[in-house]
């Protein structure tokens, strides 16, 4: 997953929780396919909505108390936190288009 | 946006419409492939696949996927990240809309796959993500010392069942007939684990839970019962993805692409391959031949023969 910032365990409060703006946390693992097939559309999003919104990506294995605590149980999970509250929950591919369309972004 | 005019496109990346590229770009008509995701569709996402032929032991499927993809480049197909939206017909050319624009084929093959059947439950989508799953590859590592129940009684069903054990503590298939539907060598091998169990002439009739999935509600002979489950994953079918064709195609009573040995659909210059068209065997062997037999129909209709 190329350009995307990472979040971890350590961070994600700081990163995640305490952010001014609205922040896209992308649960992915490198062993998951549609976690691959998701990557590029997120990228294209992020660059984008550029400082619209904060996207991060947060692997699974090796973070795995995030996970648990926001239950993610199949990837990829994407979750919309707004002043550390979690608003919103894709789970599964989606295209560029579907997830602005989702998050209430497009048109 | 795409002003040129194409010889063939193929709409899906999976097996079909990747092996449809190889024979067209060997045929010389430079195809290009509109695949929204990853080449190689659900293939990718098969933990092993072991009867393929030619490969003893099996091949994961996504190294199978990859190395389609990498010879349909290698014959010169051009991939596009981008869904086929719908289509029209204009004069002979087939007008493919997409986010992207229009592209203008003169063949098209459609290799659009198909996508999990839901069993439309109670609970089913709310949990989704939250211990329901359709990809025991995917999200098997989230299981791990759960019990999970498996729905369904095919090679799929069975095939993930054996894969989850590797995770979880159980693994109980489901199954709505009173015997399963996969294949002998599969059944042996779950019949052998000492982790899976079964429960048949079962329905299930709701996935239950509070943040996450508890459970689901069974019916059998026996009445109601509870089967308390940390995950469930389901394989009870697909549905072919047709919707970007409207009413333009003909169906099959099971919304599958009425296609003809040459995979020639009622739609002059479309041509339907893989897991989209209605035949008797679905597998990754019987969609590359689809593919390779649309491609051949393609030039074909092409070259007016």
């Amino acid at each position: 997953m190329g350009s995307l910032q990472a979040v971890t365990d350590a961070t994600f409060a700081g990163e995640v929780l305490e952010a001014k703006g609205p922040v896209l946390v992308d649960f992915w693992a490198p062993w998951c396919p549609p976690c691959r097939m998701l990557a590029p559309q997120l990228e294209a999003f992020a660059a984008e909505q550029g400082d619209r919104i904060k996207v991060l990506k947060l692997n699974t294995d090796d973070n795995p108390a995030m996970s648990r605590k926001y239950g993610v149980q199949s990837i990829p999970t994407m979750v919309l936190f707004e002043d550390g509250q979690e608003k919103q929950r894709i789970v599964g591919v989606v295209n560029q288009e579907e997830l602005k369309r989702r998050l209430g972004l497009s048109g | 946006m795409n002003a040129e005019t194409r010889n063939v496109v193929v709409v899906g990346g999976g097996p079909a419409g990747l092996t449809a590229s190889i024979y067209a770009g060997r045929f010389g008509l430079s195809p290009l492939v509109l695949e929204p995701g990853f080449p190689g569709g659900k293939l990718s996402l098969i933990d092993r696949i072991e009867n393929y032929p030619g490969f003893p032991g099996g091949i994961a499927g996504a190294e199978l996927a990859e190395r389609l993809a990498e010879q349909a480049r290698e014959y010169g197909a051009q991939f596009q990240a981008v869904a086929a939206d719908a289509i029209r017909q204009e004069g002979t050319l087939i007008q493919v809309a997409t986010a992207d624009g229009e592209v203008a084929a003169r063949t098209l093959i459609v290799a659009s796959g198909a996508t999990p059947q839901r069993l439309g439950v109670p609970g089913e989508r709310e949990f989704l993500g939250r211990g329901v799953s359709y990809c025991a590859t995917c999200d098997g590592p989230f299981f791990r010392d759960k019990d999970i129940a498996v729905v369904g009684g095919g090679d799929s069903a069975v095939e993930e069942a054996l894969c989850l054990t590797r995770f979880a503590r159980s693994v109980t298939v489901i199954h709505r007939r009173d015997r399963l539907r996969a294949s002998e060598v599969l059944q042996r091998r779950a019949f052998a684990h000492p982790r899976i169990g079964f429960r048949y002439s079962a329905e299930v009739i709701a996935v239950e839970g509070g943040d996450q999935v508890e459970g689901i509600r069974l019916r059998d002979q026996q009445g109601e019962s509870f089967l308390p489950a940390g995950g469930v994953f389901i394989y009870v079918g697909i549905t072919p993805v047709t919707g970007f064709l409207g009413d333009q195609v003909d169906r099959d009573g099971r919304g599958h692409l009425r296609a003809s040995e040459n995979t020639a659909t009622s739609l002059p210059g479309l041509f339907a391959a893989g897991d989209v068209r209605g035949k008797p065997l679905r597998q990754v062997v019987t969609a590359v031949a689809d593919g390779a037999v649309a491609a051949m129909a393609a030039d074909r209709y092409l070259t007016g023969n």
